[in-house]
């Protein structure tokens, strides 16, 4: 897709050249799930398998209801089952449809060594660039919700793209349309955020006190946000409570990259110098050897 | 449905018992949600696993399995010993003033007429006291002892919250809060609906399980109500319109009840079927019922039915014993039935004790399978292993597969929960030599008719004479079907005269004999022409009409069920103009009882009817009355009773007249504790046991757990672990149980399980969850496995046991459903 509309990619990994900013209007879009409404019927797993030509393997009970059990590289969105009592003895089954959360401030993106494998576009979406991806797992690395996947078949990472192609065409993503509670919506992220913040009233007007809306900020906010119940807790359902892009990325790109880079330019001007002075070295034992 | 899908959004509560909506009805289930957000109503859960709807509810509490009479039973006391009723409602719409006979007595777990040898009932003492006018004595006050209000209270209040929290384990806090919950909506401007599905209606009591919730809407005002009703969630997309066309052998369609050997001729078979009112001005709309018979025996035989030959009444079988699936089955162990037709149903998967069945299609002659998909009943001859242990070399049943075309590949209509029936079009072509079911049977039919004119026969007549005015014999359209289904006229359909008037001494005025040469009365239905619903059928044979609560569907302004107009103009879920709402197009069924005796709304927030001082016609919906019925003629809302009101006593029930806990057959327990001294009446004693299968029920001594079979939102019964998609979402089968068992049988999550019954086995991974507790059944522990059914030898999902391989050969003592919902097993790890 960045190929078709390049003026939408607003942020490229690995890559030194500015990107095009020309374009102001562009409205951030996200999508909203609603866990107070999700039942985990997982039509959105068979929506997102239907849509990206996507099946996983069949494969067994692990002993949960979460099947496939984890996200795959051809598994997308799987819906994930909690157990819990944050009350004691008040048992809650909270169902989280797992996937990519999309940051404003992509830990993936900023991990990535490879030029262009993974793109964020205008409208907030960040999207991997398959063809460009070199299958280094950086990107598994550098995301804080654990979710790219790397394909065992082709060695390259794979995850959410949140419909990119539908959404480019004004289409909901695939999960949101089949939704048969309404569980998931999408729209603009001040929309998604406004009506967010309204469910999360009704929640706590239905006993829910803790209730709220799960757009972290130690990643410059999300383009999927949860509503939740337990917002307070959302290690409950296996999220992080303030996820942050790991202090490794951070110093591999903001201090160890320029260093290295610094290193290898300083390098290539002393190989210069050393050249210049002291001329080429020259090869002279091999006689000896053969002798 | 009472209701539809889409009224739910205007309730107030709603009770999620005896089904698992979130689950099974996901898409009907957003109108679930659209009611908690919208109207901020309580969602209530009730069942022995905390389920997907438990997940999303704002009360749920536990019970065990087979005991839901029990817990609603004491919701009726609650009821009644607090007040929480709405008494008006009650008076007006129930018989709750009537009066039963002396003699009816309930004692010890037995009502009066019980015949143990027998195992039924003699139910003369049952039902109400008549008058010499013909009519029901009551008594408005409701103080009488003998009136139905009072007969109730006294059975009910031994249904006392220590009693109910010591049968069914439901915590004694837990279920008076739900008591007081559901009370609540005694008030007339808050309505309760209550989901409901399999989980009642597989059990030995399963009618009854039904009924008791029915009494308690009819208790809190709640019937016939936007918001409110009785809502049974059908199990698939058209399962609705498989009973309307009685694709079961006690009704004809539309629920015409079908005659036995006891209709000797066509008079004594509508005799009893036709209603007469019990109450004074009743419309006992079931008077109609030989015009519904005629004409459909007209849609049967056209001009071969004939008022000379009883309109072919002889022609039509007449059962001589019961024809369900259990008794056809138990036929066929016995060695009494040659051949069976399977059309779209997997019996060896879907019917109880997959040993007695294998070994009753080992002894047919021929079994023919019409179905898309390769099931495990047409490979029941074949060794899969442990999975179908059989030795092929033994069976000598030959087996035809006759491959169809899917719901996909053939247009016609489904009728979905809300008794909406809607047309669809074919998307695709059926593959390979597949064919649609209406093909392959009329190629059938044809085949046989020939054979029967060249090489005659024991009663060629009803083969010979049966109408099939199709274009393509061998391929009736779905549309020329539709069409017969909703009727024609096949005569000019005169109106009937009008009522003479009466002079100033109330005599009748003579009509004048109209003048040489003026123009005749107008037809309302022309010779030809498509009715416009059943009013205008008649019993002179001039009307034919293949289901009468079809009516109407495809009119002369042609085909209703084809609409797709999604505007609501009265914003209350009505719809009234997508696809086509049988009867007549009504939404709500009863819906005279949304307004008072004035005829005004019980809540004018939810103004669904009104009187408007000459009609009830301009409401929100198609009115359930005579239109004209002025509400001071006292005419009832339940029409189809010929008392005019619903039944809380009702002597159509084979097991009384009240419903009454009875244990499951298999009962963790062991003894009845609302009469325990009395082992005659553990179980349903109206209930049909057959030789062989009590013997094959287990004891709690060596199967101490309770069970539970059901399903799951990723899987459609035996059809979905054929694609591929829902494969992967849950691949593979697996039983659940809680932590506190698999401690103590030392399991673990994901280990494989061996669950026995005293009929068979299954081994499968173990769920291992907090969402199954241990309950407090009468100071014994209790606990439960939970046994999802989607599994089987064939299909790309993981193989894996037939689930009913466990379950008990036993029915509901009305229906017959199989009590697949409650039953003993045994778990160890494999």
């Amino acid at each position: 897709m960045a190929s078709l509309q390049s003026q939408d990619v607003v942020a490229r990994s690995a890559t030194t050249t500015a990107t095009p900013q020309a374009r102001s209007a562009v409205p951030q879009v996200a999508k909203l799930i609603d866990e107070s409404k999700c039942i985990g019927c997982k039509a959105c797993q068979v929506a997102c398998m239907n849509w990206n030509d996507l099946r996983d393997d069949v494969g067994n009970n692990v002993g949960v209801y979460d099947n496939p059990a984890d996200l795959t590289a051809n598994s997308w969105t799987v819906m994930k089952f909690y157990e819990v009592e944050p009350k004691q003895g008040n048992l809650e089954w909270l169902i989280r449809k797992d996937g990519c959360m999309h940051c404003e401030d992509p830990g993936c993106l900023k991990a990535c060594p490879s030029p262009g494998a993974i793109v964020k576009r205008a409208n907030g979406i960040v999207d991997f660039m398959s063809e460009n991806c070199i299958g280094c797992g950086y990107c598994v690395k550098g995301c804080p919700f654990d979710v790219p996947r790397i394909s065992a078949k082709d060695n390259k990472a794979y995850k959410c793209t949140l419909c990119s192609d539908r959404v480019a065409v004004g289409l909901e993503p695939a999960c949101v349309k089949t939704c048969p509670t309404g569980a998931i919506g999408f729209g603009t992220k001040d929309d998604m955020v406004a009506y967010g913040e309204k469910r999360v009233g009704e929640l706590k007007e239905r006993g829910f006190q803790n209730a709220g809306l799960y757009n972290p900020q130690g990643v410059g906010g999300t383009h999927v946000m949860y509503v939740m119940k337990h917002a307070d807790q959302p290690e409950l359902e296996g999220l992080p409570k303030d996820p942050t892009i790991s202090p490794m990325v951070s110093v591999w790109k903001g201090i160890a990259k320029p260093l290295a880079v610094a290193g290898m330019i300083g390098a290539v001007v002393a190989g210069f110098f050393h050249y210049m002075k002291v001329g080429p070295v020259e090869e002279k034992n091999d006689e000896k050897e053969n002798a | 449905m009472t209701n539809s899908w889409t009224d739910i959004k205007n309730t107030d509560l709603v009770l999620v018992m005896g089904g698992n909506a979130a689950e099974a009805h996901p898409c009907g289930f957003k109108w679930v949600v659209e009611a908690q957000q919208q109207r901020k109503a309580k969602l209530i859960v009730v069942d022995p696993r905390f389920t997907r709807s438990a997940a999303v509810a704002d009360v749920y509490a536990p019970i065990r399995v087979g005991t839901d009479i029990a817990f609603l039973s004491g919701v009726i006391n609650h009821l009644l010993s607090t007040g929480k009723v709405h008494l008006d409602y009650v008076k007006m719409n129930t018989d709750a003033t009537f009066l039963t006979k002396p003699d009816f007595k309930f004692d010890n777990g037995f009502f009066s007429g019980y015949n143990v040898d027998k195992r039924s009932y003699d139910k003369s003492t049952w039902g109400y006291q008549v008058g010499e006018d013909g009519f029901v004595k009551v008594d408005d006050s409701l103080q009488d002892p003998l009136c139905v209000f009072q007969q109730m209270k006294k059975h009910y209040a031994r249904y006392t919250p220590e009693l109910v929290s010591q049968i069914t384990g439901t915590p004694k806090d837990q279920f008076v809060k739900i008591c007081e919950m559901l009370a609540a909506t005694s008030a007339r401007d808050k309505v309760m609906t209550i989901c409901y599905a399999l989980g009642w209606t597989q059990h030995s009591v399963g009618s009854q399980n039904i009924r008791t919730m029915a009494m308690i809407q009819l208790l809190l005002g709640n019937m016939g109500r936007p918001g409110g009703g009785i809502n049974a969630l059908r199990g698939h997309a058209n399962v609705q319109g498989i009973t309307d066309m009685c694709a079961y052998s006690e009704v004809m369609s539309g629920y015409l009840s079908a005659p036995t050997d006891a209709d000797v001729d066509r008079e004594t078979f509508l005799k009893v079927r036709t209603g007469k009112p019990l109450r004074p001005n009743q419309m006992a709309f079931t008077q109609n019922f030989p015009k519904w018979h005629t004409s459909l025996m007209k849609a049967y035989y056209g001009n071969a039915a004939t008022k000379e030959n009883d309109f072919a009444y002889d022609w039509f079988p007449k059962r001589d014993g019961a024809y369900d699936i259990l008794a056809i089955f138990e036929r066929m162990h016995q060695g009494k039935v040659n051949g069976f037709v399977v059309q779209g149903f997997n019996p060896l998967a879907a019917v109880p004790n997959k040993k007695k069945l294998s070994a009753a299609l080992a002894k047919l002659k021929y079994l023919v399978i019409m179905d898309p998909l390769e099931t495990e009943t047409s490979e029941f001859w074949k060794n899969y292993g442990a999975l179908n242990d059989v030795d092929a070399s033994k069976i000598q049943t030959e087996v035809f597969r006759f491959p169809t075309a899917c719901f996909a590949e053939d247009s016609g209509t489904f009728t979905n929960s809300s008794r909406v029936i809607s047309w669809k079009e074919k998307a695709v072509d059926p593959p390979g030599e597949a064919k649609t079911d209406v093909e392959i049977m009329a190629r059938l039919f044809q085949k046989l008719r020939g054979m029967y004119a060249k090489d005659g026969g024991t009663l060629p007549e009803p083969v010979a004479a049966l109408t099939w005015p199709y274009i393509n014999a061998n391929l009736p359209q779905n549309s020329e079907l539709l069409r017969e289904i909703s009727g024609k006229a096949l005569a000019d359909l005169m109106p009937p005269p009008p009522a003479p008037k009466l002079d100033a001494k109330g005599k009748p005025i003579p009509v004048p004999t109209p003048a040489p040469g003026a123009a005749p009365p107008a037809p309302l239905v022309k010779a030809g022409e498509q009715v416009p619903g059943f009013a205008v059928l008649r019993d002179d044979g001039t009307t034919a009409c293949g289901n009468w609560i079809y009516a109407g569907c495809w009119s002369q302004a042609g085909n209703l069920t084809a609409r797709r107009d999604n505007s609501d103009p009265t914003g209350l879920g009505v719809f009234p103009n997508w696809g086509f709402s049988w009867p007549a197009n009504r939404r709500i069924l009863y819906n005279r009882a949304s307004a008072d005796k004035d005829g005004k709304p019980w809540d004018p927030s939810r103004k669904y009817l009104a009187w408007n001082g000459s009609s009830w016609a301009g409401g929100a919906d198609i009115p359930d009355m005579r239109p004209d019925a002025a509400p001071e003629q006292g005419v009832g809302a339940f029409i189809m009773n010929p008392e005019g009101v619903a039944r809380l006593h009702a002597i159509g029930m084979n097991e009384g007249p009240f419903p009454e806990h009875y244990e499951p057959f298999e009962t963790p327990v062991g003894v009845n504790l609302m009469c325990p001294n009395n082992p005659k009446a553990v179980s349903n004693p109206a209930a049909r046991v057959y030789k062989g299968d009590m013997e094959a029920f287990g004891k709690a001594a060596e199967f101490p757990y309770a069970a539970t079979t059901y399903r799951l939102t990723e899987h459609f019964h035996y059809w979905t672990k054929h694609a591929r998609s829902n494969a992967i979402t849950q691949p593979q089968a697996f039983v659940e149980i809680g932590e506190e068992l698999a401690r103590e049988k030392g399991i673990k999550m994901g280990d494989r399980v061996k669950v026995r019954s005293n009929r068979g086995e299954v081994v499968a991974a173990c769920v291992v969850t907090k969402r199954m507790k241990a309950l407090d059944v009468n100071g014994k522990k209790v606990h439960h496995v939970g046994i999802p059914i989607h599994w089987g030898f064939k299909g790309v999902a993981q193989n894996g046991y037939v689930a009913n391989a466990l379950t008990p050969y036993v029915g509901d003592a009305n229906s017959q459903t199989p009590e697949f919902k409650a039953f003993l097993v045994n778990i160890e790890k494999a």
